[in-house]
């Protein structure tokens, strides 16, 4: 007879891992920087790719774009503290768990040597596009990156970035460092001066990228564009992140994050992020997520 | 028995069936409880009685996974109603969801003998009956296998994967699920709103399955943290992938991105599966405007309805292509929506949508529809006809025209067959697919269907998985 083994017991549901968070950084005002455990999607994931995670049992599912994930088993995430849920993440510190996380989702980027490649990134697009410019750089491709924000303390990963570029330039809005003005000025002016670019990602707030997929039209230059509109599952299934592409409907979570540049209707994708900001606001009146009262019904 | 009720039944005709208590209309529109409440005990033994117990039963060969129908009612009239439960459970390992969601007058209830003079006996209520008894005790562990030493991989926990995991377990088989989301269960926890199936009862089932030693792993997407090359390699004996239809449709009519209009999946999504009807205190916001149309016929359209009524909507209207006489949602749920003031626009289908500057729906075009020959559903094709558009003031727009499956295995999985719309290509009787050790059932390889039927085809996977594997 064969001794018998017993079943497993009834247990909690087996997740993945426990998502600890094991450091946390302040990059700029309201931009954190955590670095979680997760080993089974480190060992994953692939510049390009993102995570969905839940904070508490009664959050909602966001997105946030993988940006170093490392032998350890650690990933590294930045966000900024838009809304309620990022707010409500930001309020974790060392040692806390994040209740779930999944991943890597999406597709990754088509990483190969390109020849020369521009990185045009703004804000928090940073975190999204560095990366892709490490992938670029160790497949041989020639990285010129060009980084921007409103001004120099909102400037994210200079020194990485500048470590995976061969050249590297810097704008502020206000002109607190580098080019006074826009990322895509300084895209339209390497341009003009013959750089010969191959391809150009351009990763940060939609209007930047709007921008900068206009700067590279009229010169033919294949231009990416990694999107991020409002997700629920981030699978597949609910189509919130439905975006036009030469006229037709993709989903950024599956079909993207990274599409043509020139095919995208940033218009609606503009006018698709703006969805729930009503909501948003009225979560945060409700529930101030760094402490305090309700002030919506003191008339 | 008490008197009174004894006298009913007497007075009774056989050829009734005992009525199940609903909440009523104007009371159910403004929460998410259940509407339907179940069968008291003196009502179980009562409709119970009606049963012929034939000794050939027709009943049993409507059920797609072959409860032994006869055998579990009698049981109740003997008010062995532990006894009856595991009657139902020998087969059937997900009994309060089905007593609750399944079309049994489609099948089991189609057959019986009753049902050529008068009401079949309502096998679903009685089912429902001792499942919900059953899941007021605490949870009996079944006894614990011994383990064969076999492993297999099962893909999405929905009632496919979930039907696979119990019978392998049941047999000695080590099964891990993967689950994509957050919480196991599939259409049944992001899909099939709390007013029609409690999600305590999926998690209670949930947890049976558990309790058989299945192990789950939830926020596991495969096709992207593992492929099925991987987990065969790593040491899996079969992989059963159940992942559903979860991909919506959409109609592709111009301003279908305008903001207020939603895939049925994604209202589903946030109202189900996130609890955006608990808003604010669950974070994930829903929002519903005054004048909402629902396009679509089937069962998620008049959940999609039902819900948005519950959230507030002050009109909302189905707006479906064919006649009511087509549609594909259960009769009951059909008259469930128009007692709670749902309203119909037949034969209109949507053409484009228009909307504000703010990029919101303010209005649809629809043309008016009349019937044609029959296509390959067997229904008559809806005929646009030419100049009958009309506009419709609307706020919000849900669209539930059907779902294919999700794409993510199917590309990721060398020599995988599909057809065109990414449906699994499996032998139907054993459910195994173009390559060896790889299965699939539910929606995934047979298209949209039934919660039973994908269970049915999980049964039949994992009867030959297990067939193949002690070869």
């Amino acid at each position: 007879m064969s001794k018998s083994k017993p079943a497993t017991q009834l247990k909690a549901e087996t997740k993945t891992n426990t998502h600890k968070i094991i450091a946390k950084q302040d990059l700029a005002s309201n931009i954190k920087q955590i670095q979680v455990l997760a080993p089974e999607i480190a060992q994953k994931a692939k510049a390009g790719q993102f995570v969905i995670l839940r904070v508490h049992e009664d959050s909602e599912r966001i997105p946030l774009t993988l940006v170093t994930w490392d032998n350890d088993g650690t990933i590294t995430l930045i966000f900024q503290e838009v809304g309620y849920s990022t707010i409500e993440l930001g309020k974790l510190t060392v040692g806390d768990e994040i209740l779930n996380i999944a991943g890597p989702l999406g597709k990754p980027s088509e990483i190969k040597n390109y020849g020369k490649v521009a990185v045009v990134c703004g804000g928090v697009g940073t975190a999204a596009a560095y990366p892709i410019a490490k992938a670029l750089k160790e497949a041989g491709s020639t990285v010129i990156s060009i980084i921007g924000a409103r001004n120099q303390q909102l400037l994210l990963l200079e020194e990485e970035m500048a470590k995976v570029s061969d050249e590297f330039f810097i704008s502020t809005d206000d002109g607190s460092k580098g080019h006074k003005g826009f990322v895509s000025d300084v895209l339209k002016t390497l341009i003009d001066k013959n750089y010969g670019f191959a391809t150009v990602y351009a990763i940060g707030p939609p209007i930047m990228m709007k921008v900068a997929s206009d700067v590279t039209r009229p010169y033919k230059i294949k231009t990416i564009v990694s999107l991020n509109p409002i997700m629920v599952d981030g699978m597949g299934m609910c189509g919130a992140c439905r975006v036009a592409v030469a006229n037709q409907t993709k989903f950024a979570c599956v079909d993207g994050p990274e599409f043509d540049a020139h095919q995208v209707d940033f218009k609606e994708l503009m006018q698709r992020l703006k969805g729930y900001v009503p909501e948003e606001k009225s979560i945060i009146q409700h529930l101030n997520p760094l402490g305090g009262k309700c002030t919506c019904h003191q008339h | 028995m008490p008197p009174a009720l004894m006298q009913q039944q007497q007075l009774q005709n056989r050829w009734q069936a005992i009525p199940m208590s609903s909440q009523k209309p104007a009371e159910r529109i403004n929460n998410f409880s259940e509407v339907a409440k179940g069968y008291t005990e003196e009502q179980a033994l009562a409709e119970a009685s009606r049963c012929l117990t034939c000794p050939n039963p027709q009943c049993v060969q409507g059920c797609p996974v072959n409860v032994d129908i006869p055998a579990f009612i009698k049981l109740i009239t003997e008010h062995k109603y532990a006894d009856a439960i595991r009657k139902v459970k020998e087969k059937n390992s997900l009994p309060a969801i089905c007593g609750r969601v399944c079309p049994q007058e489609e099948q089991c209830q189609k057959y019986c003998v009753l049902g050529k003079k008068g009401d079949a006996v309502s096998i679903g209520r009685l089912e429902r009956f001792v499942a919900d008894l059953e899941l007021t005790k605490p949870l009996t562990i079944p006894k614990p296998q011994t383990l064969n030493g076999k492993k297999v991989a099962v893909l999405g926990a929905g009632p496919a994967g979930l039907t696979v995991a119990a019978d392998l377990a049941k047999r000695g088989y080590k099964v891990v699920v993967y689950e994509a989301l957050h919480v196991a269960g599939g259409v049944l926890v992001y899909g099939i709103p709390e007013f029609r199936l409690p999600k305590k009862i999926v998690q209670a089932e949930v947890d049976y399955i558990k309790a058989l030693g299945v192990e789950l792993r939830t926020d596991s997407l495969i096709g992207r943290l593992f492929t099925i090359d991987e987990l065969l390699e790593e040491g899996f004996d079969a992989v059963f992938i159940g992942t559903g239809a979860g991909l919506p449709k959409f109609l592709g009519v111009p301003g279908e991105n305008l903001n207020g209009i939603y895939s049925a999946n994604e209202f589903l999504i946030r109202v189900n599966l996130m609890k955006s009807y608990k808003f604010p205190q669950f974070k994930t916001p829903i929002r519903v405007g005054k004048k909402v149309a629902v396009i679509g016929g089937g069962n998620v359209a008049l959940d999609s309805a039902r819900s948005a009524l519950r959230l507030g909507a002050e009109s909302v209207c189905l707006v479906y292509r064919r006649s009511r006489g087509e549609m594909p949602a259960r009769l009951e749920e059909i008259l469930h929506a128009e007692e709670e003031g749902i309203t119909c626009k037949f034969l209109a289908s949507p053409t484009r949508f228009l909307g504000d500057e703010q990029g919101r729906v303010t209005g649809m075009e629809y043309i008016a529809m009349k019937l044609g020959e029959p296509d390959e559903s067997g229904r008559r094709h809806p005929v646009p006809i030419k100049g009958s558009e009309v506009v419709m003031d609307v706020d919000t727009v849900i669209v539930a025209i059907g779902r294919t499956p999700n794409p993510i295995i199917q590309s990721t999985t060398q020599g995988l067959n599909t057809t065109k719309n990414g449906i699994i290509v499996v032998d139907t009787d054993t459910g195994q697919s173009s390559l060896d050790a790889v299965y699939a059932g539910g929606d995934v390889a047979t298209g949209e269907a039934t919660v039973i039927s994908a269970m049915g085809s999980g049964k039949k996977a994992a009867h030959s998985i297990h067939n193949s594997l002690t070869r």
